[in-house]
């Protein structure tokens, strides 16, 4: 199968990947402000070069003795401020990179990105009076209008206002999947992440830790750093002290939760004796009253009390003493029915799969 | 008034401000995008006309320009005339005499030009003569046009080294500040008053001219 592969080193990154250039084709680079994924993707695109190599399909693009500048690279890139040029038209910006074609087809191309960006209303437009939103449509159509080969977003939608942001997040992505080019966006961003990507590969430290579908990498991060960056709510030490036929038995303070791997998952599994993060997502706990029942068959039920609430639009946040720090998300109807106020009593319930454990080093 | 000299000074400084501006447009860019370590060396040597005596420029092209010199050699060879004394020797003397007047103001525009412009562009397909010509130039227009200005101005009002390249040839290489200098060596005070006044006057409206230019005052934004 065809596929980029890069390693880069340069400065204190050092970062192994491969993206396929066929099938689903949004790859995130996804991790901390000053993890090095910015400079990932300026030696994909060759603004920088790596001590390491880069290769596409048979290509080679920079192995030290070769090199390919950018010109030649036949990609697209994008940065968090567009980088239009201020002196020529929407038009004009967007022929830009149509050198070689024909003056008809060159207006033809033009149209057709400036369409598939939804961006045709501004075609006759000049830069310095696009908002942010626009100006950032006009330059994803700069960017598609030559067919790149390979896509390159540098935190495209970061510069924007958030309502802006949430509205673009989401035509980006349809048109990244209808135009069907290879890409490789940076972003610091989770929900961006789970909205573009259809992998995920996580940079922290100018390494790379994991890599793969966003669920696996949300839901199950494979290493304490990877379980910070991806911002588990709840993610406590504790010691495995039992295995039943891969049932776990974990310790967390006074508690014992019991814990059950997915299968797949990339995780390494531990075992009985290791010291461990018990990773737990905030959607995946529900809060039943106290003795009250409890729909299925949820291996964890513990006692708690509540001791703060936040409003997180939709939801609201309950973060409860469980005997160890345990976020829950509810809706705000079940709020009121069960009469959740600080100091209130309430059973968590979480089942086994739900509990994701992460090896900590010894 | 020796209008025979304001006319040589003219086309001299016209043709100096032409030929720099081909000739700073490359250095300045190379100087402005290089990455390369010894640019400072570059940078320094353009600048050396600023520091150094106009005497001791002259000096150094007059030797280039004999006879014991290849390049002078060859010249003689190729035209049959010598380049010292000449109107072509001038006008090599004033371009290297004025470098840094064009290069200068075109190295400060181009520095400010965003670096992502130009990465934009040649991810674009463009290579780096076209990226210059297309983003880098356009805008920096009041760069341009101070060094234009610059240059011109510079090289209407330079002295030493056209007296030591050039000599006192009435339509070949007399320039308007020479003829004031030979008005003063024979008691003529009125024309050398007058010639003076107009080469004050023409410098201060050049030099409020590039100010402004700086200010951007007149650097017109490309908009409908």
């Amino acid at each position: 199968m065809s596929e980029l592969v890069a390693h880069v080193r340069r400065h204190v990154v050092d970062a192994r990947l491969s993206v396929p250039l066929s099938g689903p084709p949004v790859t995130a680079l996804f991790g901390p402000s000053g993890s090095g994924k910015t400079t990932v993707l300026r030696v994909l695109a060759g603004l920088d070069r790596t001590r390491g190599s880069v290769r596409f399909g048979d290509e080679m693009w920079d192995d030290g003795r070769v090199f390919v500048p950018p010109r030649r690279r036949g990609i697209g890139y994008l940065v968090q401020e567009h980088a239009l040029f201020p002196h020529l038209s929407v038009r004009d910006n967007v022929a830009y990179g149509l050198h070689a074609l024909r003056p008809v087809d060159r207006r033809v191309r033009v149209e057709e990105s400036l369409t598939a960006a939804g961006a045709a209303h501004l075609a006759g437009r000049h830069v310095p009076e696009l908002s942010g939103g626009e100006a950032q449509r006009v330059a994803l159509a700069r960017a598609l209008a030559p067919r790149p080969r390979l896509l390159l977003l540098d935190e495209p939608l970061s510069a924007l206002d958030a309502p802006t942001r949430a509205r673009l997040r989401a035509d980006l992505r349809s048109v990244l999947v209808a135009q069907g080019v290879p890409t490789v966006v940076v972003t610091h961003d989770r929900a961006e992440a789970l909205a573009l990507a259809d992998r995920v590969v996580v940079v922290v430290d100018g390494t790379v830790r994991q890599t793969g579908t966003p669920q696996e990498v949300f839901d199950r991060p494979a290493d304490p750093d990877v379980v910070r960056v991806v911002g588990v709510e709840t993610a406590v030490p504790g010691r495995v002290i039992g295995d039943e036929r891969g049932l776990l038995s974990v310790r967390v303070g006074e508690r014992v939760l019991t814990s059950a791997e997915v299968p797949g998952s990339q995780a390494p599994v531990p075992a009985v004796g290791d010291d461990v993060l018990v990773c737990i997502r905030a959607e995946d706990v529900a809060l039943a009253a106290v003795d009250g029942p409890a729909a299925g068959s949820p291996r964890n039920r513990l006692r708690s009390r509540v001791v703060g609430l936040s409003d997180q639009g939709a939801l609201v946040r309950v973060d409860l003493d469980a005997g160890f720090a345990l976020s829950a998300y509810v809706t705000r109807p079940a709020l009121d029915e069960l009469d959740l106020r600080l100091g209130a009593a309430v059973d968590a319930v979480v089942k086994s799969p739900a509990v994701h454990l992460v090896r900590r080093a010894a | 008034m020796d209008w025979q000299a304001v006319a040589l000074s003219l086309r001299l400084a016209g043709l100096t401000t032409a030929i720099l501006l081909v000739v700073a447009v490359p250095v300045a860019a190379w100087l402005a995008f290089s990455r390369r370590r010894w640019t400072v060396v570059v940078e320094a040597l353009v600048a050396l006309p600023l520091v150094l005596p106009p005497t001791v420029l002259g000096y150094y092209l007059l030797v280039a320009f004999g006879t014991r010199s290849p390049v002078g050699r060859w010249w003689q060879e190729t035209t049959g005339s010598t380049l010292a004394f000449s109107f072509t020797g001038l006008l090599i003397a004033s371009v290297l005499y004025s470098l840094p007047f064009a290069v200068q103001p075109l190295l400060a525009a181009f520095a400010g030009v965003d670096r992502r412009l130009l990465e934009a562009s040649s991810v674009l397909g463009r290579s780096w003569p076209s990226t210059v010509a297309r983003v880098v130039l356009p805008l920096s227009r009041a760069g341009l046009a101070t060094a234009a200005v610059l240059t011109f101005a510079h090289t209407v009002g330079e002295f030493g080294v056209v007296l030591m390249v050039g000599g006192n040839i009435p339509g070949e290489t007399r320039t308007v500040s020479i003829a004031v200098y030979d008005s003063v060596q024979a008691f003529d005070t009125a024309t050398a008053g007058r010639t003076s006044l107009l080469l004050l006057v023409f410098s201060l409206v050049v030099l409020t001219a590039t100010y402004a230019l700086q200010r951007g005052r007149l650097a017109v934004w490309p908009r409908p």
